[in-house]
């Protein structure tokens, strides 16, 4: 069983991670009944005895002693780092996987990237490595962030940058946060881009992910809890966005939270059918191999249902139908587009708990008349069937989309970038610092250009008419 | 007089559990439809084929699990055990830590070397056993990595090793609509190489036994373990003992090779398909009764779908191309003996034209994505360039003509 690695990087980063691990234990609580450190566990967790030598020593097999988890916790300021070290998850991290500063990258990518990318560079190396010893099958790195700040976007990448050159076979799937056209950070459509280019030439996959998709997300489930009709009651334990009971208050309280919730959510769907068994499984290699059809074009635009079960016991067998149908809907993806309305190069559609291959095949047949293929991929759906249904749910969708509705948020970035970019805004605070020169600004907004361009490329053949290429001619 | 299974991938692992299973279920049938010493002939000749005696009594199958990631053999072997009715070998396993990603190219070029010398000297081990191999015969899957990718490999090594046993492919053709995205590229790589190397191909498509789960069996919610059982239940009716063309009384020793040597008169034509009858749910069986003439009509009906009826069978030289006689052509074996609760079975295992559009469209769509460059470079990343391709378009192009000018 392959293990994967989680590396989180800035406040985003780390509060997305808290409620990521969170919510795999939660997970394996609900599955793992005996105590038994079995192969599901292993891909985030280890297994560690800390009764021995002080460190522990890592228990491959028999009962739980001491989980660990499978991450580094690297922020340039110590506030959220420490919050998690002394919350309820303290237990699961130690300190040898932290990097932590006190200053602050002051939103600036330039900071993140230059100043603290070689000032650390040789710890990360060496910490990585000491986590890749302790798997015997390292796959993947998850790397969380956030693009319009400066540690998560500056540091973030550049650890992509040392992942890539270290561990050249392992997977790298990114998670990145993009800001929203009101973000109060001024500077970050220039953090954006930069990072942008990084992704562009050394991620594997990329998650983009939206405040405001999550935030409108949230809303909703708050209406519907709130809402009182009969039959509406929402089971708590089966909201994506709640650790624990009280959910009105919960919701209102700490709105990040449930949001971040939803993206934890997002990772663990995306790695059951690589933990857990099933029919079809599908692993973290299959998802570059059939939704990245070229190196450049690897961002999926995701999307989860259902986001809360009702109490309501009498579920007719409609409701599952609805959860696909739901997937493919604006209100339930993870950022602002509509993929219905665009052209889709491949799509994979994660399903877990008591769905067969019939439901699967009946709901394609029905969906996808209303969506546009591209002409050399009409059929690109991959599927993947998971015994293990979500906590509080018995079944759930996750659906990974390489489409190209996602060119209007990097045609938005690029626009405020250039409004900035023009009036050279803020630029001192980036070109004081050393090794950074404008060239590496206008690199990054052709490398961004271009990507927008691959994707109008495909657009312009959408609803055209297919002329299929001619075969090879046999002579007998 | 034994025949090796080898299992590869998870779809291969999981149609060679049920395939076990049936078999033995049926070998412990008491409704045999014939008399006690028949049963007990049946029983030594099918348990001569596909297991090993062992001291404690529970046979074990001669079979080999390969995967490159580990949860599905586990899950296999676990299942087999729990039944009591038999078991896989303690060491008949292979597996890695991680997939091969649904990439051919992996499969073929990264693991196939990397794995060679281990899975062949597992193969070594369990032939010894033998004093009589009679052939190989691998399940595996066109669409994934490992099934696919390594299964190739693998074919292509067990031909040089072995070159005079019988190997044959028992392959699942996937669904259309996609299960995996790649699975035409898959598919092509996977036809082209085991053309050269296998001595048939035997063809299980899953839309046509979804269409039999769904219609003839009338299952709602059809699960993969229900598709699993029909092809299991397909093959096992070929492939249980029957009588041998001399000697009525005794049971076929060699049916692998008596298999070949009527089924692919030519070594251009390998692909077989396999129809069944009667299909249906258990408990419509206790209400049904059947007849041979009925079965045998519809089954020739099924092998020609449009033609019109004619009298004589299966004997009409209509059916057959010219450079054949029917009588060489047809050969029909029989037993007496019931299978798998069913009193009258019909099993027909053709080399025809039928899989002639099936082919066809893997190929159009195929094609069609290379022709746009679409993840080509997922495969040259591990060795298998633009010209493989080609060659294995040319090889199946060629296939696709010759059965066209039947």
């Amino acid at each position: 069983m392959a293990q994967s690695v989680v590396v989180q990087v800035g406040q985003c980063g780390n509060q997305v991670g808290r409620c990521f691990w969170d919510l795999a234990l939660r997970e394996h609580a609900a599955v793992n009944k005996k105590g038994i450190y079995d192969d599901s566990l292993k891909n985030f967790f280890r297994n560690v005895d800390t009764r021995r030598n002080g460190d522990g020593v890592d228990v491959s097999k028999g009962k739980i002693c001491s989980l660990k988890a499978r991450a580094l916790l690297i922020d340039m300021e110590e506030g959220v780092v420490n919050e998690i070290l002394q919350g309820p998850l303290k237990d699961i991290f130690d300190s040898k996987q932290l990097i932590t500063n006190v200053s602050g990258s002051g939103n600036n990518w330039a900071v993140g990237y230059k100043v603290f990318g070689s000032q650390y560079q040789d710890q990360i190396v060496e910490k990585l490595r000491q986590t890749a010893e302790h798997c015997d099958c390292l796959q993947c790195f998850f790397i969380i962030h956030s693009m319009g700040g400066g540690t998560g976007s500056g540091l973030g990448t550049f650890i992509l940058n040392v992942l890539e050159d270290e561990f050249p076979e392992v997977y790298r799937f990114v998670t990145s946060v993009f800001p929203s056209g009101e973000d109060d950070v001024i500077t970050s459509p220039y953090n954006s881009v930069l990072a942008m280019k990084e992704l562009n030439e050394h991620a594997d996959c990329v998650l983009p992910i939206e405040n405001e998709s999550l935030f409108d997300i949230v809303s909703k489930i708050n209406q519907m809890v709130t809402s009182g009709k009969p039959g509406t009651t929402v089971k708590p334990e089966s909201l994506v966005t709640l650790n624990e009971g009280g959910i009105k208050k919960k919701l209102q309280e700490k709105p990040f939270d449930t949001m971040n919730n939803i993206v934890g959510n997002l990772l663990l769907n995306l790695t059951s059918s690589a933990r857990f068994e099933g029919s079809l499984n599908m692993d973290l290699n299959e998802i570059t191999m059939n939704l990245v059809p070229f190196p450049q074009l690897h961002y999926l635009v995701s999307s989860l249902t259902p986001l809360c079960t009702l109490a309501d016991v009498n579920i007719p067998p409609r409701r599952l139908d609805q959860m696909f149908s739901d997937a493919f809907s604006k209100d339930h993806q993870l950022i602002q587009a509509d993929p219905k309305h665009s052209l889709y190069l491949a799509c994979a559609l994660l399903v877990r708990g008591n769905v067969q291959i019939s439901d699967l095949r009946r709901n394609i047949e029905r969906l996808k008349s209303s969506l546009h293929f591209v002409s050399w991929n009409q059929e690109g759906w991959k599927t993947s069937l998971c015994s293990v249904p979500p906590v509080g749910h018995s079944h759930s969708l996750l659906a990974l989309a390489n489409n190209t509705c996602i060119k209007p948020t990097f045609i938005e970035l690029k626009k405020r970038f250039t409004r900035l970019y023009k009036k050279k805004a803020h630029l001192h605070h980036y070109l004081q610092v050393d090794g950074m020169e404008e060239s590496c600004f206008t690199e990054a907004v052709s490398s961004l250009s271009s990507l927008i361009e691959s994707y109008n490329e495909l657009d312009v053949t959408k609803g055209l008419p297919v002329h299929d290429p001619l075969r090879l001619n046999i002579v007998i | 007089m034994s025949i090796v299974t080898v299992q590869l991938g998870q779809c291969g692992n999981q149609i060679g559990y049920e395939v076990f299973d049936t078999i033995c279920r049926d070998l412990h049938n008491t409704q045999g439809f014939c008399c006690k010493r028949e049963n007990e002939v049946y029983q030594a000749s099918c348990k001569e084929h596909f297991f090993n005696e062992e001291k404690s009594g529970v046979p074990i199958a001669r079979a080999l699990l390969i995967d490159m990631e580990p949860k599905v053999i586990s899950q296999t072997l676990l299942k087999a055990a729990h039944s009591g009715r038999w078991k896989y070998g303690q060491h008949s396993h292979f597996c890695q830590k991680q997939g091969s990603g649904n990439n051919w190219a992996y499969g073929y070029s990264v693991h196939g070397p990397k794995h060679e010398e281990s899975i062949m000297n597992l193969i070594q081990k369990e032939v010894e056993k033998y004093d009589s191999l009679r052939g190989f015969s691998t399940i595996m899957s066109m669409a994934g990595g490992t099934g696919s990718g390594l299964g190739a490999f693998l074919t292509q090594n067990l031909r040089d090793a072995y070159p005079n046993s019988f190997i044959i492919n028992q392959i699942i053709w996937p669904y259309g609509t996609g299960e995996v995205i790649v699975q035409n590229y898959n598919s092509v790589l996977t036809l082209s190489h085991l053309y050269r190397s296998s001595d048939a191909l035997l063809v299980h498509e899953n839309d046509v036994v979804h269409k039999i789960c769904a219609k003839l069996m009338n299952i709602k919610q059809i699960s993969f373990r229900d598709v699993n059982q029909v092809i299991a239940h397909q093959l096992g009716s070929v492939f249980q003992p029957t009588y041998s063309p001399e000697d009525s009384c005794q049971y076929r020793r060699n049916p692998l090779g008596d298999l070949m040597a009527s089924l692919v008169p030519h070594p251009e034509f390998k692909m077989l398909g396999l129809r069944n009858i009667p299909q249906m749910s258990e408990n419509s069986l206790a209400y049904t009764t059947f007849a041979w003439t009925g079965l045998l009509k519809h089954l020739r009906q099924m092998l020609i779908s449009n033609a019109k009826m004619e009298e004589g069978g299966f004997k009409d030289p209509a059916l057959y191309t010219s450079w054949l006689q029917p009588s060489d052509a047809f050969s029909e074996w029989r037993t007496h003996r019931a299978f798998n609760k069913y009193e009258k079975l019909a099993a027909l295992v053709s080399n025809s034209q039928f899989l002639l559009k099936p082919l066809d469209t893997i190929i159009g769509k195929a094609w069609n994505m290379f022709a746009s460059k679409a993840y080509v470079h997922q495969y040259t990343k591990f060795g298998i360039e633009e010209e493989d391709f080609l060659d294995s378009f040319t090889v199946l192009e060629q296939v696709v003509a010759s059965y066209c000018n039947l």
